[in-house]
């Protein structure tokens, strides 16, 4: 703050001020402040807004048990409300991507931070980011050309002889949303381990060799627990932003697959019911910090070590 | 159990730049050993090569007799404590000193107990449970030492371990090393460009420069009796005379110098003529009256006092500057400043020398 003052003057650094707390009390606070007080209201004809109907409930919260359909797990057979399996299988499949995001990360940050020589590294991150500047739009549709029933990854596959018949990769289930969301997401798990990695002393890990350890315990021992708060912010990341992408599981989702933000722009945009919607809405992001919350107490990850 | 270490020719290069060039030494078991010489010469390379994080270019490395090419670090009978001592911060200290154990699969119970022997060999008693953080400079470099030793390696490579310590702890943590070594009878390679330190610890000195081992003698010799100007001004002070030999005979020689002819040893020049002369400022004497041989007419300039002995500076009337230690004992007069002396040395005490072993 005294730095601001000092370099920009007091003018400057009031309209500086005021600039970024506008936009963060109009554009953030006060809509998703409208979108609360909303959530607890229910939808309502117009005439009836403010009328002795409109009272505060919890009556769109829950809706989301409403709704039953028959699932099956392990063999059982039973009446699920659609909407918590919608729920669930949304946060189960991007634990999943943050998961596979680290094991596609891990290695190659730990290559990036430690092995390749140091001339040749912004080139490979220039490579890394080059898929970054195409909109996230059309990378989604990129992945659904290749993943098409006639598209090049069959043909190639087909061509090597892996397979017999082309496979429909966008009609399987969660495989288009994964495949998708891991392609758009993986680079916020790949800086932070690399920056993690990078700032592990080389020595460290020649010492831990020199005593005679393994590869494998190496990471296990010395680079995993230093990359620790990295790990757990990508991880986070990739989480946070796999459950609530909407454009992903839009453009690649199968018949099968159902993605939670999905029903949320179904019930705004389609049902146009907002009262719902909003509700829906604050349910998965309350419910998603809790899961985060409760993941960083289990595997002993402080807050403070993640804001590094 | 120790074992003797033999580098035959070997030779490190980083691209066309020869970081270290045809080393030949034998280091004995049970020996301290010291690479002496300035930054950047090649003794963190020859240390990395010895325990196996680099290879050679070229030339054998032995350890206890048994050729090392292709063995990884983690394969030889080495330990190695690094310049900044890469403890693992995110364990404690009796993990660290444990992990060497810990990764050839000895249970946790043995190893504690060895961490708490080794820390008491360090002198370090029941600060097992301590972070590393935690640890104070001088700390952290005995449990390094303890990691290193937990291993029970048969040659423990010390890569300046002291250089980041103050004076006091530095002298106090030499003694501690050597009672170590002597202690356990592992072979110690240590590294330092601290001249003081490799004469005060070691069994023989390696003095290096450029990549080229210098000279390798016990501390005294490399001190009296310098191979060439490299090794004579960089271990100790000295006076310098550059100039020519004249004639010599049986190790002596004369030598002409822009400020009066001289007469000292003859080392090895390698059959050219024009040379330096070296003498040591503790071995330059004062005197009222010229010698019958090597006095040189000067005037005191400077005169400092060092506590234990006071150094004399002084400039010859030919131009040359000039140094003598006198020891504070009260046996010898100090002169004042401005006063007209004769400086003057033995001629077993100077050695004409070329300036470095430079391989054509
Ligand atoms: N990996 C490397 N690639 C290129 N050159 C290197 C490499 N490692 C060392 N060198 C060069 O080799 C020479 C010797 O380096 P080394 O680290 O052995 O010096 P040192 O004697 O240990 O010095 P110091 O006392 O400063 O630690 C230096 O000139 C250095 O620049
Ligand atoms: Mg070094």
């Amino acid at each position: 703050m005294q730095d601001l003052l000092r370099r920009y003057g007091t003018g400057l650094t009031l309209i500086m001020c005021l600039l970024v707390a506008f936009w963060l009390l109009m554009l953030v606070i006060v809509p998703n402040i409208t979108l609360f007080e909303q959530s607890f209201r229910p939808y309502l004809p117009v005439s009836e807004v403010g009328g002795p109907r409109d009272t505060y409930s919890l009556g769109n919260y829950a809706k989301v048990f409403e709704g039953h359909i028959t699932t099956s797990l392990l063999g059982f057979e039973f009446e699920f409300p659609v909407r918590v399996r919608t729920f669930l299988l949304t946060i189960w499949y991007s634990m999943v991507v943050a998961g596979l995001c680290l094991m596609l990360a891990y290695p190659l940050a730990y290559y990036m931070a430690k092995i390749v020589n140091p001339r040749s590294l912004p080139t490979l991150i220039l490579l890394l980011f080059i898929p970054l500047w195409v909109s996230e739009v059309l990378r989604a549709f990129a992945w659904w050309i290749i993943l098409a029933f006639k598209g090049p990854l069959n043909a190639l596959l087909l061509a090597v002889g892996l397979i017999d018949d082309p496979i429909r990769w966008t009609n399987m289930g969660y495989t288009g949303v994964m495949i998708g969301l891991i392609y758009t997401y993986v680079l916020f798990m790949l800086f932070p381990i690399y920056n993690a990695i990078q700032s592990l002393d080389t020595n460290q890990i020649e010492a831990a060799e020199d005593l005679g350890a393994p590869w494998w315990k190496i990471h296990w021992r010395i680079v995993i627990p230093h990359a620790k708060p990295g790990i757990a912010s990508g991880s986070v990341m990739v989480f946070m932003l796999s459950a609530g992408s909407l454009l992903v599981p839009s453009i690649l989702g199968s018949t099968t697959s159902q993605w939670f933000t999905q029903t949320i722009n179904e019930t705004f945009n389609d049902a146009l019911d907002w009262n719902t919607a909003s509700a829906y809405a604050f349910l998965l992001l309350i419910l998603c910090t809790l899961f985060v919350t409760v993941a960083m107490v289990l595997f002993r990850v402080k807050l403070s070590d993640i804001a590094k | 159990m120790s074992a003797g270490i033999d580098l035959e020719n070997v030779c490190c290069d980083f691209g066309s730049f020869r970081a270290v060039d045809h080393a030949n030494v034998s280091i004995k078991p049970g020996e301290f050993f010291s690479f002496l010489g300035p930054s950047g010469c090649g003794k963190t390379t020859i240390l990395r090569m010895i325990s196996g994080f680099i290879e050679p270019t070229q030339g054998v490395i032995r350890i206890g007799g048994k050729d090392m090419r292709g063995q990884r670090p983690n394969q030889r009978p080495t330990a190695l404590i690094f310049q900044n001592l890469a403890l693992f911060p995110l364990m404690p200290v009796w993990e660290n000193i444990s992990f060497g154990l810990e990764m050839r699969g000895v249970s946790k119970t043995e190893r504690r107990a060895k961490a708490e022997e080794l820390l008491r060999l360090v002198d370090l008693p029941g600060a097992g449970d301590k972070m590393v953080s935690q640890l104070s400079g001088g700390q952290k470099q005995r449990v390094a030492i303890a990691r290193a030793l937990a291993v029970e390696p048969q040659v423990m490579l010390l890569d300046e371990p002291l250089s980041a310590l103050d004076l006091k702890l530095r002298q106090h943590m030499r003694a501690e090393l050597r009672a170590i070594q002597k202690r356990t009878g592992v072979t110690f390679i240590y590294i330092t460009h601290d001249q003081g330190e490799a004469l005060a610890m070691s069994d023989r000195v390696g003095v290096m420069s450029h990549g080229r081992i210098q000279q390798i003698a016990d501390p005294r010799e490399i001190y009296n009796n310098p191979v060439n100007g490299f090794v004579a001004s960089f271990v100790g002070e000295n006076n310098i005379f550059s100039g020519e030999v004249q004639t010599s005979a049986a190790g002596m020689a004369s030598f002409s110098t822009p400020h009066g002819s001289f007469r000292a040893r003859l080392g090895d020049i390698g059959g050219h003529k024009v040379a330096k002369l070296y003498v040591r400022p503790e071995h330059t004497v004062i005197s009222a009256t010229a010698g019958a041989e090597n006095a040189i007419a000067a005037t005191v300039g400077d005169v400092s006092f060092e506590g234990n002995f006071i150094t004399v500076h002084a400039t010859s009337d030919s131009g040359a500057h000039l140094t003598s230690e006198i020891r504070n004992d009260g046996s010898a007069t100090v002169p004042e400043k401005g006063a007209r002396v004769f400086m003057s040395f033995d001629a077993a005490r100077a050695s004409i020398l070329q300036d470095a072993n430079e391989r054509a």
